[in-house]
């Protein structure tokens, strides 16, 4: 894995929509990021990001009001869609309804002057490899969508793209299908060997299936880095607060060095933690911890508070709690078959924090 | 819950239905009826008979007047459909800009604009244009109905654009089709029905045109409406049924085509 050359890479890239009179949208503000190659690349955001407009200028159904796209090295910010090795698997599927399934799949190496023979072998193997041989001479309106789905990747992966885009692709599937596309995705990013880039606001989706995940706000890039990192090491407040569920604290920092903090509560409670960037001594901070990485305990712990709600969700329980600060806490906690979380609605408890569950965040 | 208003409730709906169909059709069921009369009285009954369409038939004037008719409404019809196509193009796979509205409003004037006006404006321009060049053939006639058969190929064209999911021409440009690939391929064969329909609907305008076919024709240049008009004033013989009963299970034949051809396409 040594001097990987990027497979894309957006360098200074800004994109404004102008809208009527002084009203125009900064949706990408200044992006750079470099997507590796054979990497599951997702782009995560609430709606409105940037995600898509950045995901479209790859593709070439928009250009950059300034900065370079480069693919393998080469600008291809100003070229047509049609002229560049990239393919898309819509949010619509977009399948056109007047052709068969194996049409629909034949179609990119159709319009690039292949031969038929090479083209008919392709299709097969294509659709063996998203399992719908079966399928071939239906029409797109005569399946079922996670079917038409697969026709889409299959259409998309046919001409041997360079990168694979994917925008929103399981946003229209039930929650069970959407499960087995995902990882159906996985396997078949790991078959074709090519670099996917994925669209995407559901977080829980992004975790799963990345390889590394670029964050997004307001056409800016927040954090780039593997589920782990954006996980346990945001970079910011958003990146936490958009990524699975966490709990802020605000205190002030009392000593800080060495990427470590202690930083004192209002209560008074000290808490240690780790910091993304330098502290300095005296400031307000903001502290973030997971709720399954802090424990309820039933004496001391390194904070206190009253229950104020149990919800059961199967596989684990949350607990609630309204701390002395004033804030609620939530902690997560594992479910087992043989006994009830042991805690009840009104009692008072402790929290306890390990060493390296609390990390200080920039807001 | 209140109750819901239905017109299909009302009293008398159903009489009052009935009378509407009556008064609509009882016409031209006469009109078919008598068209089989085998008398030249108007409202005696002698008996069944083709006699009138084999009268029509022999007439040497009924048959050039409809080949002449066929000829324009073809020719219009194909004109009229073509540039329909291009401006429904035009009008559809653009953002709103001011001005869009007026062009709708352009391109559908001959629906608006008394065609009793239209008739009188192209009679004189082109008594003009014919002093000046000299050329009296049927280009005028088929000019004429281009212009008003535009409006009736756009409408039908245009409705199918603006259903058409935009994605499907942008998945085209993302497969490596360009623009024309992508017209030939994917915008084309979706439209079809549309283009269909608008050429059908513009074939059967023109083949019934009277009012500017009047003002507009040389001598010699009567379309089958017009020379119907012509032979009425002498007085209504019963091959004038004839010729609207096969007039009207032509144009009847023609919607049905289209009908099917359309819901086969979708």
């Amino acid at each position: 894995m040594t001097a990987m050359r990027p497979a894309v890479e957006a360098k200074g890239v800004t994109r404004v929509f102008r809208g009527t009179g002084q009203d125009s949208v900064r949706a990408l503000d200044n992006v750079s990021v470099a997507i590796r190659e054979n990497e599951f690349f997702t782009l995560l955001g609430p709606s409105g990001c940037g995600k898509t407009t950045l995901l479209r200028l790859i593709a070439g159904f928009d250009f950059p009001t300034d900065g370079e796209i480069l693919l393998y090295g080469q600008d291809i910010a100003p070229l047509p869609p049609f002229k560049r090795p990239v393919n898309t698997v819509f949010q619509s599927y977009a399948l056109f309804p007047h052709m068969t399934v194996a049409d629909n799949i034949g179609f990119g190496l159709k319009m690039l002057g292949r031969p038929k023979v090479e083209i008919e072998a392709r299709v097969d193997a294509m659709l063996k490899l998203v399992h719908m041989q079966e399928l071939k001479n239906r029409r797109t309106s005569q399946i079922s969508g996670g079917q038409q789905q697969r026709v889409a990747l299959a259409r998309a992966l046919a001409p041997q793209p360079k990168v694979l885009l994917l925008d929103e692709p399981l946003s229209a599937l039930d929650y069970k299908l959407r499960k087995e596309m995902q990882i159906e995705l996985k396997r078949l990013q790991h078959e074709t060997g090519i670099t996917f880039i994925f669209v995407t606001h559901d977080q829980e989706e992004a975790l799963t299936m990345s390889d590394r995940i670029a964050v997004m706000s307001s056409g800016n890039i927040l954090q780039v880095g593997t589920p782990w990192d954006v996980y346990d090491h945001p970079a910011e407040r958003f990146v936490a607060d958009f990524i699975g569920e966490t709990n802020f604290l605000t205190g002030t920092v009392e000593n800080a060095g060495n990427g470590q903090a202690q930083v004192a509560l209002r209560s008074g409670a000290k808490i240690c933690a780790t910091a993304a960037v330098d502290f300095r001594a005296g400031s307000n901070a903001t502290l973030m911890v997971r709720p399954e990485h802090a424990k309820l305990v039933k004496g001391r712990g390194d904070l206190s508070g009253t229950i104020e709600n149990i919800v059961y969700f199967g596989t684990d329980t949350h607990i609630h709690v309204r701390l002395d600060e004033g804030d609620v806490f939530m902690v997560r906690q594992q479910n087992s078959r043989s006994a009830g979380c042991g805690f009840e609605n009104g009692t008072r408890v402790g929290i306890s924090i390990g060493d390296d569950a609390a990390q200080l965040l920039k807001d | 819950m209140a109750k819901r208003f239905d017109v299909r409730r009302q009293n008398g709906f159903v009489s009052l239905a009935i009378l509407c169909f009556f008064l609509l059709y009882l016409p031209i069921a006469t009109l078919v009826v008598y068209a089989f009369n085998d008398n030249d009285s108007l409202a005696i009954w002698k008996g069944f008979s083709l006699r009138w369409f084999h009268v029509a038939w022999n007439n040497g004037l009924v048959i050039e007047s409809s080949i002449r008719s066929f000829q324009i409404a073809a020719v219009a019809a194909l004109l009229a459909t073509i540039s329909a196509t291009m401006a429904a193009l035009a009008t559809t796979r653009t953002k709103p800009y001011r001005g869009l509205t007026f062009k709708y409003a352009f391109i559908n004037q001959p629906l608006m604009v008394p065609e009793i006006v239209t008739a009188v404006a192209l009679l004189i321009v082109f008594s003009r244009i014919k002093i000046w060049t000299g050329y009296s053939g049927l280009g005028y006639l088929i000019a004429a109905h281009t212009a008003f058969c535009v409006p009736f190929a756009y409408l039908p064209i245009r409705a199918r654009l603006e259903s058409m999911d935009l994605a499907l021409e942008t998945a085209a440009a993302d497969l490596y089709a360009t623009k024309w690939k992508t017209f030939r391929h994917v915008t084309l064969p979706l439209l079809w029905p549309g283009i269909l329909a608008g050429l059908m609907l513009a074939f059967v305008v023109s083949l019934d045109d009277v009012v500017i076919t009047e003002f507009v024709k040389s001598g010699g240049q009567d379309t089958l409406p017009t020379y119907m008009l012509g032979q009425i004033r002498r007085g209504v013989t019963r091959e004038i049924n004839a010729i609207s009963t096969a007039f009207l299970v032509l144009s009847i034949g023609i919607v049905t085509a289209f009908f099917f051809v359309s819901r086969k396409r979708t």
